[in-house]
């Protein structure tokens, strides 16, 4: 019963995340001193290079929208955004490659974003955890100071700064990985694999280099507080190997909350890859969103930022619902 | 004030020599030490230096291109005749002024709603929780792309900076709410509420001078957050990049291709600038932190 509850509560906080983003991702831009159709008319008429006649321009204007929905009340606008969002998860077409469908891009560009966000969270979450460990555990070696040294140096580096520093040196000054990601279509084989790999190398060391500092500092305190505690005092008293004691006693209990900061950090790991993704050309939902903000492609938008927030809403549920499995003390809330 | 700290903090010192992290706690004071010393250095330099050139940094053709570093021209000047040095200048300056405005206006709002939420409970907290949840899930950057990209041209610097507000606060307020949470079961609070206090002199008088120290951590953190979302948003073009800070000027040194031209000063000035920065907030809000923890006596 118990279980229910808590996985009713965390569905229904999901469904609450998703509809206040989408509620904001629609009333922001239009509160906003700007009309995308006013600026796509602009658009058209710079490149025509001479204004079109008033009544062509009127004529495009109804039809633009009817196609991009901005007809009848802000209220009936807003219902039937909500509506082919949850429903049909529709964004009509995209502006630049007309009459392509958005969801079309998206459902291109989503497994990028994910393959390198799951890898790259995994490996820094891991890496970082296991770094903060070792260096919490063994607080008074000198080995432990460099390390929480590093973290310390690494955590407040923002991500562009990272990806112009490792695009200047493994880039540019050392031409060892490609500056920006270029993919070649073609069947997915071996060879394929490894022009991925070799081109996301890049953007990975940066995703990686950035989410590690702060899993070392984070991690290095919760293990130091965690080994004063008295039962790892009367576990080292009863004999127990240290090995055992840091793993199964320390470990154990100073992850959970290193678990909740992933959980609450989602949406700045997101804003980091998509971020790098466009820094790299990485074709990920960031670039996407990048190439139709250039290009003045608002259903595009609306599709890439509702992704990012149903992408990021949903990785947190999945993490709050293992939460409950990794706690040795509740089962659930 | 100063008093009060030095008396709660006499006993602590006394029990140092029998305690082992008497070493850590010098070297978190070093930490804050250097992060002050960061900090002082960017802030006086960016806020006096400009008074001693007439130099508009933004002006382009002002000087000869790709002038090398000498002493008239301390980091050169760029392919656009500009000097690379002023324009750093005034980028620290004028990112340095965002990141203090956003955190002021982010912290009170934090503070206020964290406090009320924690110490009021019932219903109240609940619903501002869920929005304070849901604003932290909401990934902030796409967000600002796109209102980037819909006010693009027309935008001021502070648009950016309002933006900021409405999307930073959440953090600040849940940490806040959850200590304001601890504090309200204490028994001082429960005797300031029989001798009749009113709930918001319980929340001034009583809580916050408890949350104060971290108040002041969030302050520091959130000024680094401004700066950062700001110059991330102009690295790629989608902030007022007529303004110089420390992300317009990585904007331009990209868009102008200064690394295949040679012109490292360009680009490692600002990433060189923008890391010591951070470094230096970063250093001086856990250091405020360790330090504050340290006088409390709960190292």
């Amino acid at each position: 019963m118990g279980l229910i509850q808590y996985i009713a509560a965390r569905v229904g906080v999901y469904l609450f995340v998703l509809f206040i983003g989408i509620t904001v991702t629609f009333f922001l831009p239009r509160l906003m001193p700007s009309d995308p159709i006013e600026n796509y008319i602009a658009q058209l008429q710079n490149q025509a290079g001479q204004s079109m006649d008033p009544e062509d321009v009127a004529e495009l204007r109804a039809s633009l929208s009817e196609l991009y929905g901005l007809e009848g009340s802000l209220f009936s606008q807003y219902v039937g955004f909500l509506k082919r969002v949850f429903l049909t998860f529709d964004f009509g077409p995209s502006f630049s490659s007309f009459p392509r469908p958005v969801t079309e891009f998206i459902l291109v560009a989503l497994p990028w974003t994910l393959g390198l966000l799951i890898m790259t969270t995994l490996i820094a979450w891991t890496l970082g955890n296991s770094i903060g460990l070792l260096a919490g555990f063994f607080h008074n070696k000198r080995t432990a100071t460099m390390l929480e040294v590093v973290g310390v140096v690494l955590y407040p580096i923002p991500y562009y700064i990272l990806a112009l520093v490792f695009i200047l040196v493994l880039a540019y000054v050392f031409p060892i990985f490609p500056i920006s990601t270029t993919i070649r279509p073609g069947p997915l084989n071996f060879e394929k694999v490894k022009m991925i790999l070799y081109n996301s190398a890049l953007p990975a060391l940066t995703l990686v280099t950035a989410g590690f500092g702060w899993n070392i500092l984070s991690m290095k305190s919760l293990s130091f507080s965690t080994k004063q505690e008295a039962f790892v005092n009367f576990a080292r008293l009863k004999g127990v190997p240290p090995r055992t004691i840091m793993t199964s006693y320390v470990f154990r209990n100073a992850l959970l909350p290193q678990v909740t900061a992933l959980a609450l950090s989602m949406g700045t790991i997101f804003n980091g890859a998509l971020l790098t993704e466009i820094l790299f050309s990485y074709p990920g939902l960031g670039l996407l969103m990048r190439s139709a903000v250039g290009s003045g492609d608002y259903n595009m938008l609306y599709g890439t930022i509702t992704m990012t927030i149903i992408a990021v809403a949903t990785a947190t549920l999945i993490i709050d619902l293992i939460y409950p499995f990794l706690d040795p003390r509740i089962r659930y809330r | 004030m100063n008093t009060n700290v030095r008396l709660e903090s006499a006993p602590s010192v006394a029990v140092v020599p029998a305690n082992p992290s008497y070493r850590s706690r010098l070297r978190l004071n070093l930490r804050l030490r250097m992060g002050l010393t960061i900090l002082a250095i960017f802030a006086i330099g960016s806020f006096t230096l400009p008074f001693f050139t007439d130099v508009n940094p933004s002006e382009q053709g002002a000087y000869m291109k790709n002038l090398p570093i000498s002493i008239k021209h301390l980091l050169g000047t760029n392919s656009q005749g500009q000097d690379i040095f002023w324009f750093l200048v005034f980028a620290i300056r004028n990112s340095l002024i965002l990141g203090v405005a956003v955190s002021l206006c982010v912290t009170t709002i934090a503070t206020l709603v964290g406090l009320s939420a924690g110490y009021i409970g019932g219903w109240f907290e609940r619903v501002v929780m869920l929005i304070t949840d849901s604003f932290i899930t909401i990934p902030v950057f796409p967000i600002l792309i796109v209102l980037g990209a819909l006010v693009r041209g027309r935008t001021s610097f502070w648009v950016v900076g309002l933006l900021l507000v409405i999307f930073g606060w959440a953090w600040g307020a849940r940490t806040i709410r959850s200590m304001a949470l601890s504090i309200r079961e204490r028994e001082f609070i429960n005797m300031a509420r029989f001798s009749g206090a009113s709930t918001f002199d319980i929340i001034l008088k009583e809580i916050f001078p408890y949350v104060y120290a971290y108040i002041v951590v969030g302050f520091i953190n959130t000024i680094l957050f401004a700066i950062n979302t700001e110059a991330a948003l102009a690295v790629i073009g989608l902030s007022k990049v007529e303004t110089p800070t420390l992300g317009s000027i990585i904007f331009w040194a990209l868009n102008y291709n200064a690394m295949f031209i040679g012109q490292y000063t360009w680009i490692v000035a600002p990433v060189v600038a923008t890391v010591l920065l951070f470094l230096g907030l970063f250093l001086t809000s856990t250091g405020y932190n360790e330090l504050y923890a340290a006088r409390r006596g709960h190292s």
